[in-house]
């Protein structure tokens, strides 16, 4: 645990000042994942932001049908809120979830988005991880990876992202509002979050300073059929080995569209566009659900304990997909 | 010291009744102070340095950084700690294994991954936190083994288990011949993993030092005096300056037992500045401190065609540290369970760098008797009769090994009551054969048995003027319901109203206790305060005879009843003498203090132990592997149930453990780097509320005037023994598939 300073702005500018013009600066949100870093030395910030003064904590139907989510609306107000409930179950399912309710009444949705991964190796600081100290090494490469990448990983990071909820907005399309030290910008969700590569230690696009104003959720939010299914090491508060949110939009027995996205594989949500090209305009059928699933997992490459994963996300699109397809629930 | 009847005369007015715990209140509004709870003037915070090699020694400890930052006092490293006990007896505590235990800050030497090497002392505890993240340490790393699997060969003949546990019992008839020539064989081998306790409440020292060096410690430990010896033999500092408090424990289950390391800093520290110190370790840091070891266990049965066994071979292989060598009761239960001529068992250790393993709840048991009970049901399976009738076939009516009658044994009802709850009868016998929708369902059993050990124990009573009834005495509850099974005692003893009993405990100045644990409180505690309040009414009812115009004047002892705070005549209880009364009239007081030992020469003539039977069914959804507990029964005999809330709730507590044990719970490590890796509560699995549904207790009849005079076994083990075995046969007739690995992750159902 290092000294930091600790800056409670109430205006939106004041909080972006105050995090550029101070080095190694962090946003504090609900503090669920980023208090416990600081404790253990993988966070090292020399001034904490609190967001907890700035007007961000409002979710908002807009005129044209889309949704804004304020960056410092909880994960439990977001899930119980009418409006998501009704038009985005598949978002409120994701987050409930995820976590337990105490966490989920504390955090934050720009907090969800930063949340970082709960590999062990970057807990431990006596251990070398490219992540929190670049250049060390990967020991989970080679080390006991069972709850590690199975798509997108490189040789210098296996880690993956946690959340639930941003995997429920990988498949929603959801655009972030970010504004920065040049001012205002949106992220379209595919951007937000990036794979390790040769350099894991960012787990987003953001640059420094910039903050998280909200989550837009575009009009369709695929009530009448979704599916959220996680598949973890028990039936409460723990992270996804797998989890799959899968959305169809059907007219008259066909899909017209259909989104997939995957949690607990990847250093961030993923989607194969290419994979869900395959479902438009087809019968919604275990074949097809099959060759789905496959195409997501062209790419995937197991460790030495994770291999199972890779079978299991496999079974998990499938049932996703077919879950989705059999629901109908009438908004 | 004093002689007991065989069995004490004990009601039913308060005893044996579900009475909510007399502590709850404290509990649930804060009022009840932990370790770490106490506010204190002055008071320094120790935060530890734990280290960052797993084998090898420090070359240079620099805090040049850390003694720079204000607020900080003092870094103490071994370089200048102070000075301590030189022979390696001192630092012995009444639960040590043999062996030449851990001595924090002694030498450069490192024997473990995070063991600690530094205690940053500051003003605040977030001041010692950061300055210990600027201590920059240097080693000299050497090559470390950790995993018992993989470093097997290495294994060793258990010297000795440690003393007051019973070594492996001795061979009968030629085990290995008789096994080959079986018609059915079973030879497999069972595995489980490390497990930390993991107790909610950090282990936590807190040291007031006043003038003279005496030192008030408030502490979480199952045994105040084991610590206070500890801490005055380890510094050389006298024990009458030393208390040790531990009034409330926040869970222990074993981890408690050993003087830990920040009860050691915190001393050190205190004395060192002469001034107040606190040290609570992290949670990290917790999993340094005592887990329970990993195991092979190879079970060799044969058995004739109508299951009858032939021969029982049991080798365990497990896990100690360099230092010690820590051995758990493992194998000796298959001995104990079952009726066979032909057995072998044995204990190899492998010493490895690793802290030394210690007790978790049911040590020994609750991972041998997985292995026997999972075997069995393979045996059950092969022969094709009922896993039941397979137990009943092989009853052990008498302690085979040691050639012993049981002191009472009820399996036979627990099996009974159980199944029957349970519905065990509509079970179909073939694996895959039961569904529910797209889910398999299975049905399993295991056999549950822990000792029933009664210790020496001390208790004082004093009844003061307002008819008060303190009774107090040294041992911890640590979360048991120790407090309300003593006040129900006494309240039952005197007559008294329950509100009218204090119970005090977990203070080193109280009469002696044993260190809390081995299911051996409430026979032991209990036998204490049921013969101090026994003694007590003797001296009362003189006392009520010697009172002018005495109405009880006349009277007997068998002649008076005790109720609502009176002697009174059981002819005419309308003559009688308040209690409260008689305390103002007695010049000397009404306290007395005894010491109660065992009767060891008619307890050793008999086997005493607790028994079990658990039924679990389970649902499999096979496609992801994912197991879920749907309901549980288990049918205890464990003598007198002084309160059945709390023992249920002790009960229910080992069946949840259980299902963590046979589903989640493990402490991964990597052995490349010798550390441990989920050691956080979000990485750590044990069940959350939705992992459990239907949990079920049954308390079957047992009446024992052996195991002591209250006829009292335990219940704080019994109820994990056996949990595991139960829900891994479920899985097995649910699936066909047999996973001999705990836990029974859903990667391992995917794969076999």
């Amino acid at each position: 645990m290092n000294r930091f300073a600790y800056a409670r702005p109430t205006t939106i500018a004041e909080a972006i000042q105050a995090a550029t013009h101070s080095e190694g600066a962090a946003y504090l949100g609900g503090g669920t994942n980023l208090v416990d870093l600081i404790k253990e030395n993988v966070a090292r910030p020399h001034t904490l932001v609190g967001v907890e003064r700035l007007p961000l904590d409002r979710v908002e139907e807009q005129t044209d049908g889309r949704v804004h989510i304020g960056a410092r609306v909880t994960n439990a107000d977001v899930a119980y809120h009418p409006v998501i409930e009704r038009r985005y179950p598949l978002l409120a399912k994701a987050i409930l979830a995820g976590a337990s309710a105490q966490l989920r009444n504390m955090a934050t949705t720009g907090g969800n988005l930063l949340q970082r991964t709960r590999c062990y190796y970057f807990y431990d600081e006596s251990v070398p991880c490219n992540k929190r100290a670049p250049g060390t090494g990967c020991p989970a490469l080679h080390g006991y990876n069972r709850i590690h990448a199975i798509l997108g990983a490189s040789d210098h990071c296996i880690a993956v992202h946690p959340s639930d909820m941003c995997v429920a907005l990988a498949a929603l399309e959801a655009v972030v509002h970010v504004e920065g030290r040049a001012g205002p910008r949106t992220v379209p969700f595919a951007d937000f979050h990036r794979l390790p590569g040769d350099d894991p230690t960012r787990d987003t696009t953001l640059q420094p300073g910039d903050l998280i104003i909200r989550v837009e959720l575009p009009a369709a939010g695929f009530p009448s059929h979704h599916a959220y299914l996680k598949i973890r090491d028990r039936a409460s508060y723990s992270f996804a080995l797998v989890s799959v949110a899968a959305a169809l939009e059907l007219d008259r027995g066909l899909i017209v569209r259909g989104r997939l996205a995957l949690g607990g594989v990847a250093h961030r949500p993923w989607r194969v566009p290419a994979a869900e090209a395959m479902l438009g305009g087809q019968r919604p059928t275990g074949e097809l659900f099959d060759a789905v699933a496959a195409e997501v997992l062209r790419s995937a490459r197991g460790f030495e304990h994770n291999t199972f994963k890779i079978e299991l996300a496999r079974r998990a699109i499938t049932r996703a997909l077919t879950t989705a397809a059999d629901r109908t629930i009438t908004p | 010291m004093i002689s007991l009847p065989k069995l004490m005369p004990l009601g039913t007015t308060v005893v044996g009744q579900p009475i909510n715990r007399v502590d709850g209140m404290a509990k649930v509004t804060g009022a009840a102070r932990y370790a770490a709870d106490h506010a204190v003037p002055e008071l320094l915070h120790g935060f530890v340095v734990a280290s960052a090699i797993t084998r090898g020694r420090i070359l240079h400890i620099d805090a040049t950084a850390a003694r720079q930052v204000a607020g900080i006092v003092a870094v103490l490293t071994h370089e200048n700690r102070p000075k301590t006990a030189w022979w390696k007896y001192k630092w012995k505590d009444q639960t040590s294994p043999p062996g030449s235990p851990f001595r924090p800050l002694q030498g450069p030497e490192i024997h473990f991954a995070d063991q600690p090497i530094a205690l940053v002392i500051a003003t605040s505890s977030e001041l010692a936190r950061h300055a210990a993240s600027l201590v920059r340490v240097d080693y000299e790393q050497a090559e470390h083994q950790t995993g018992v699997r993989a470093h097997r060969a290495q294994r060793k003949t258990a010297t000795t288990l440690r003393p007051g546990i019973a070594g492996p019992p001795a061979p009968r008839g030629d085990a290995d011949g008789a096994f080959a020539a079986a018609p059915v064989q079973v030879d497999a081998e069972y595995t489980t993993p490390v497990e930390h306790h993991n107790a909610l409440e950090l282990h936590a020292s807190t040291v007031v030092y006043a003038e003279g060096g005496h030192l008030t410690i408030h502490e979480k430990t199952q045994g105040v005096q084991n610590c206070q010896v500890y801490i005055a033999h380890v510094f050389g500092v006298p024990k009458k300056k030393v208390r040790v408090l531990s009034p409330y424990v926040g869970g222990a289950f074993g981890s408690g037992l050993r003087p830990q390391a920040q009860l050691f800093l915190a001393v050190a520290a205190a004395l060192h500045l002469k001034q107040s110190v606190r040290v609570v370790l992290t949670r990290q840091q917790n999993f340094g401190v005592g887990h329970r070891p990993e195991t092979v266990q190879r079970i060799a049965l044969g058995a004739s065609p109508d299951g009858k066994l032939q021969s029982l071979i049991h080798e365990v292989t497990s896990e100690t540290s360099r230092y010690e060598e820590y051995v758990e009761a493992i194998a000796n239960w298959s001995a104990l369970l079952y009726a066979c001529p032909n057995t072998r068992h044995s204990y190899d250790v492998v010493p490895l760098d690793v802290s030394t393993p210690g007790d978790m709840r049911a040590p020994g048991g609750a991972v041998g008797v997985y292995g026997i009970e999972c075997a069995m049901d393979e045996i059950a399976h092969q022969v094709g009769i009922d896993p039941v009738e397979l137990r009943l076939r092989n009853y052990a009516e008498r302690d085979e090994a040691n050639d012993l009658a049981f002191s009472s044994k009820e399996l036979r009802a627990c099996y009974t009551r159980a199944s029957d709850r349970f519905g065990w009868a509509r079970r179909s016998p073939a694996p895959r054969s039961m569904r529910d929708g797209p889910l398999l369902i299975g049905w399993g059993m295991a056999s549950g048995v822990w000792e029933a050990m009664q210790m020496p124990a001390g208790a004082r009573v004093a009844l003061s003027p307002d008819g008060v009834l303190t009774v107090s005495t040294a041992t911890s509850d640590i979360g048991t319901g120790t407090y309300t099974i003593l006040s129900q005692i006494a309240a039952e003893a005197l007559g008294l109203p329950l509100e009218n009993v204090v119970v005090r405990l977990g203070d080193s100045d109280l009469p002696f206790s044993a260190v809390e644990g081995g299911s051996w409180t409430a026979a032991s505690t209990g036998t204490a305060v049921m013969s101090a309040c026994t003694q007590l009414r003797r001296k009362l009812l003189t006392l009520a005879r010697q009172q002018p115009n005495s109405p009880l004047r006349d009277l007997r002892e068998q002649e008076v009843e005790w109720a609502n705070g009176y002697i009174r005549a059981k002819a005419d209880p309308s003559r009688g003498i308040a209690l409260a009364d008689l305390a103002r009239a007695s010049d000397d007081g009404l306290s007395l203090k005894v010491t109660v030992l065992p009767h060891l020469l008619s307890q050793r003539k008999f086997a005493r132990y607790t028994h079990s039977a658990v039924f679990a069914e389970v649902e499999v959804d096979e496609e992801f592997g994912r197991v879920q507990v749907r309901r549980m029964v288990s049918a205890v005999a464990a003598g007198r149930i002084l309160n059945p809330k709390t023992a249920r709730s002790q009960v229910i507590g080992g069946m949840v453990w259980g299902i963590g044990m046979a589903l989640q719970e493990e402490t991964h490590t990597d052995h490349r780097l010798g550390r441990y890796l989920n050691h956080s509560l979000a990485e750590y699995h044990i069940p959350v509320h939705a992992d459990i549904r239907e949990l079920d207790v049954i308390f079957v009849e047992e009446t024992d005037d052996i195991v002591n005079p209250i006829g009292v076994k335990g219940v704080g083990e019994i109820g994990i023994v056996g949990v595991a075995a139960a829900i891994a046969n479920a899985v097995f007739h649910a699936t066909g598939k047999r996973v001999r690995d705990l836990p029974i992750t859903l990667d391992k159902i995917l794969r076999t």
